[in-house]
């Protein structure tokens, strides 16, 4: 009987710790809500896959190129337009179309909070100067 | 009550004792959370010296897990009854062993969080992906046979058949845990200290003789401690096995020693060099290697005269200095003989940093805990709820 | 239908051996393919270590790797990063001179590198296939594989390895756009320059010594110049009697 404060008390930090993304969002201060606006490349309209697909899965298109490029030695990506790019996030996706992390995905990806795979710690985001597709 | 509840009864020393360690633990945990924000440069290593105190207690402790097997093959093989309370004893200390081991490695790893990459990448080749198969293989079996073999003592019925099956097994498994132990090492062609066919054999020898004579020093503390006794019998027994284990220890030693020095080839002689004698002015580990070997010494002589190994008190301190001598040995000079020269000639000093050892204290209280409420729950067990 | 135990085992051991077999047969199959195959590529250097020293204190090739690689420049010795360096003969070569014969080779420096070995020990032990032989001889590491625990380190013979002990990018003085760093807790060296030769261009160091003393090329194709360089000229190689096979030829 003398268990029952400790039981108790042991209920309210179970509450509350399960139910911290449904109370910690009204209580934070920098809540945006709207959607992130990210920068869209200026004279591209076509990405390397369809919108769709990179949508859904442009982390394991880049898983993939990842392991095409180190692990098998094979850099060029034929697309689905026929157009041929070199695999890499850096000098292909941001370089040639979409700027910098900061302004592409960092949008949707702080918005979200994923940031699980942190490319950024090895790989270079501030882009070199753009060049033409190889 | 569940049995292993039982670990969470107790008076006021043993509550002592827990509270110790889990505050140990807890220095440890922060040290780690640090070593993990900025890098393993908080530790002593270096380019030249890349394994070091977390590597060798990961060595050591295997061998402690593996020295079950000499408390397990005469109780099951040979039917030596006066094991019965010990050989329990041994497993679940082989369990918690097995544990600090693993530990040992995760907090060495550069990139731990990748550490899954060795079973969704396994490497067949490597000496590393059967010590990872060895030793989740050998925790397995122990977990299985402590258990049924704890449980069937609360019940006051002897342990199921199969029990005696995986006994058997655990046998040639834990002599192979310490073989691939070794192996990692002895296969390596540029490290001449490590390069030699007896080491496998030197690493059974020295475990079987740090893990018996832990396995009677605890028994002696738990004779004092609880009421829990594992009979007279049963540490003099052992304290035989480990005479000849010590005996075989040391004459693996001195037979190193002699193919070195007679060959007289720089390569062999140089780890003991560094070891025993010291090279260019780095002597920092002679001291303590000389204090090993002064220690085995000590230790075979009390223990080859039967007038002293009966002598509890003697066997007492025969035991203390056959598992320091060892720890010395195998925990700290023989991973650092591997680096030191280095391949193109340099003599790099490596010292365990304080967050280093705070890290390592940490996984042996933790050891120790896991140790304790394992024991705690057998002693429940026997004495009858 | 029911199906007793022993039948159930039955189907699953012929099963098994079935697939086993099919994957047997398929694997003999390719490889017996191979060998007939094209040309192969074995990619080696060869350093004249006369032409070497001539510019004393010359660190040409290392600073040009090391600055292109975003190698991190610690002061601390014990926690250096090095791709390329160079250390006296006697290091290197400790058994091939004696105390009549040292004054002219002793002190000649002599540029290191991972050998890039045919059989590297290296391969063998990583637990995870991050470091291993590419078909064309170069010894590759996949860093976001890495595990960080440093086995091939302590496999390599040669001490060609290096660990990231501490975040690198705070000693890069600047970083190369073009070119990754590397994260903490991961092993790095000398990588034959791979991205290079994916374009057909060939190793930094090569192309930054003055002397032009360095020769980089196909080992499996006779008529390369290093081939031709090592046909005229006495070379050694490190530790040849572990039976690593390096790609790294040192002409005396």
């Amino acid at each position: 009987m003398n268990d029952r404060p400790f039981i108790v008390a042991g209920l309210i930090v179970f509450v509350a710790i399960v139910t911290t993304p449904l109370w910690r969002g009204v209580t934070a201060r920098n809540v945006v809500l709207a959607a992130p606006e990210i920068k869209l490349p200026a004279h591209e309209k076509q990405c390397v896959a369809p919108l769709n697909y990179m949508r859904a899965s442009h982390m394991q298109l880049l898983e993939q190129w990842r392991d095409d490029v180190v692990r098998q030695q094979q850099p060029r990506y034929a697309a689905y337009n026929g157009r041929v790019y070199e695999k890499s996030l850096s000098k292909t996706c941001l370089s040639q179309c979409h700027g910098s992390r900061q302004e592409f995905c960092d949008r949707c990806h702080n918005y979200n909070g994923v940031a699980a795979l942190n490319c950024w710690e090895c790989h270079n985001d501030a882009p070199p100067a753009p060049r033409s597709t190889p | 009550m569940l049995l292993s509840q039982k670990a969470l009864v107790g008076g006021r020393g043993y509550w002592l004792w827990i509270t110790c360690l889990l505050l140990v633990v807890l220095a440890g945990l922060v040290c780690y959370l640090r070593q993990l924000a900025q890098g393993l440069v908080i530790t002593g290593l270096s380019r030249d010296v890349t394994w070091g105190i977390y590597i060798a207690q990961f060595t050591f402790f295997v061998g402690i897990a593996a020295s079950a097997v000499t408390v397990v093959l005469p109780y099951y093989l040979h039917d030596c009854k006066q094991f019965s309370r010990l050989t329990i004893l041994g497993e679940l200390l082989a369990i918690s062993a097995v544990l600090m081991a693993v530990l040992f490695i995760i907090v060495d790893l550069g990139q731990p969080s990748r550490i899954l990459n060795i079973v969704l990448h396994p490497q067949p080749q490597s000496v590393m992906f059967w010590d990872m198969i060895a030793l989740s293989g050998y925790f397995l079996i122990n977990i299985v046979i402590a258990s049924g073999t704890v449980n069937a003592g609360r019940e006051q019925v002897s342990p199921p058949s199969w029990i005696k099956t995986l006994a058997f097994i655990s046998i040639p498994w834990a002599v192979s845990i310490h073989t691939v132990t070794a192996f990692l090492f002895s296969g390596l062609p540029g490290r001449s200290y490590w390069l030699t066919a007896i080491l496998a054999p030197r690493f059974l020898a020295s475990a079987f003789a740090s893990g018996s004579a832990l396995l009677i020093l605890l028994s002696f503390m738990i004779r004092k401690l609880t009421a829990f006794d594992v009979g007279s019998e049963a540490p003099s027994k052992l304290a035989v096995i480990l005479a000849y284990a010590t005996a075989i220890n040391v004459f693996f030693i001195l037979a190193e020693v002699f193919t070195a020095f007679y060959s007289e080839i720089p390569d062999h002689e140089v780890g003991f060099e560094y070891l025993f004698i010291g090279l260019r002015s780095d002597y920092h580990l002679v001291p303590w290697m000389w204090l090993s070997f002064l220690l085995s010494l000590i230790a075979l002589t009390l223990l080859l005269v039967p007038h002293w190994r009966t002598n509890s008190r003697l066997l007492v301190i025969a035991c203390v200095c056959i598992f320091v001598s060892i720890w010395l040995d195998k925990g700290l000079g023989l991973i650092i003989a591997g680096f030191v020269p280095s391949p193109l000639g340099a003599i790099t000093q490596y010292v365990p940093t304080l967050p280093e050892w705070t890290i390592v204290s940490g996984i042996w209280a933790l050891g120790a805990l896991v140790t304790t409420a394992f024991f705690k729950t057998a002693f429940s067990a026997w004495e009858g709820n | 239908m029911k199906i007793t135990r022993k039948q159930f085992f039955q189907l699953a051991g012929l099963s098994l051996i079935a697939v086993g077999a099919k994957k047997l047969i398929k694997g003999t199959g390719e490889a017996a393919a191979s060998e007939g195959a094209a040309k192969t590529t074995r990619w080696g250097m060869a350093i004249d270590l006369e032409k070497c020293r001539q510019k004393e204190g010359c660190r040409s090739c290392i600073n040009a790797c090391h600055s292109a690689h975003n190698v991190p420049q610690f002061a601390d010795r014990a926690h250096e990063v090095k791709w390329v360096w160079k250390q006296p003969f006697s290091d290197v070569f400790p058994f091939a001179q004696t105390q009549y014969t040292e004054n002219r080779f002793a002190s000649l420096p002599v540029l290191l590198m991972c050998n890039h070995c045919d059989d590297p020990p290296c391969q063998d032990v990583c637990p995870v296939d991050a470091t291993w032989r590419t078909d064309d001889g170069v010894v590759t590491i996949d860093f976001h594989r890495c595990i960080g625990c440093r086995y091939c380190m302590a496999a390599c013979p040669y001490g060609s390895r290096s660990f990231n002990w501490q975040d690198p990018r705070p000693a890069i003085a600047t970083v190369n756009p073009d070119f990754p760093t590397r994260a903490k807790g991961v092993v790095e060296k000398c990588s034959f320059c791979e991205e290079r030769l994916a374009k057909k261009s060939g190793p930094l160091c090569v192309e930054a010594c003055e002397e032009k003393a360095l020769v980089f090329g196909d080992l499996d194709q006779p008529d390369s110049e290093i081939r031709k360089v090592l046909r005229l000229r006495f070379a050694l190689q490190r530790k040849p009697e572990l039976g690593t096979g390096p790609s790294v030829y040192y002409l005396l």
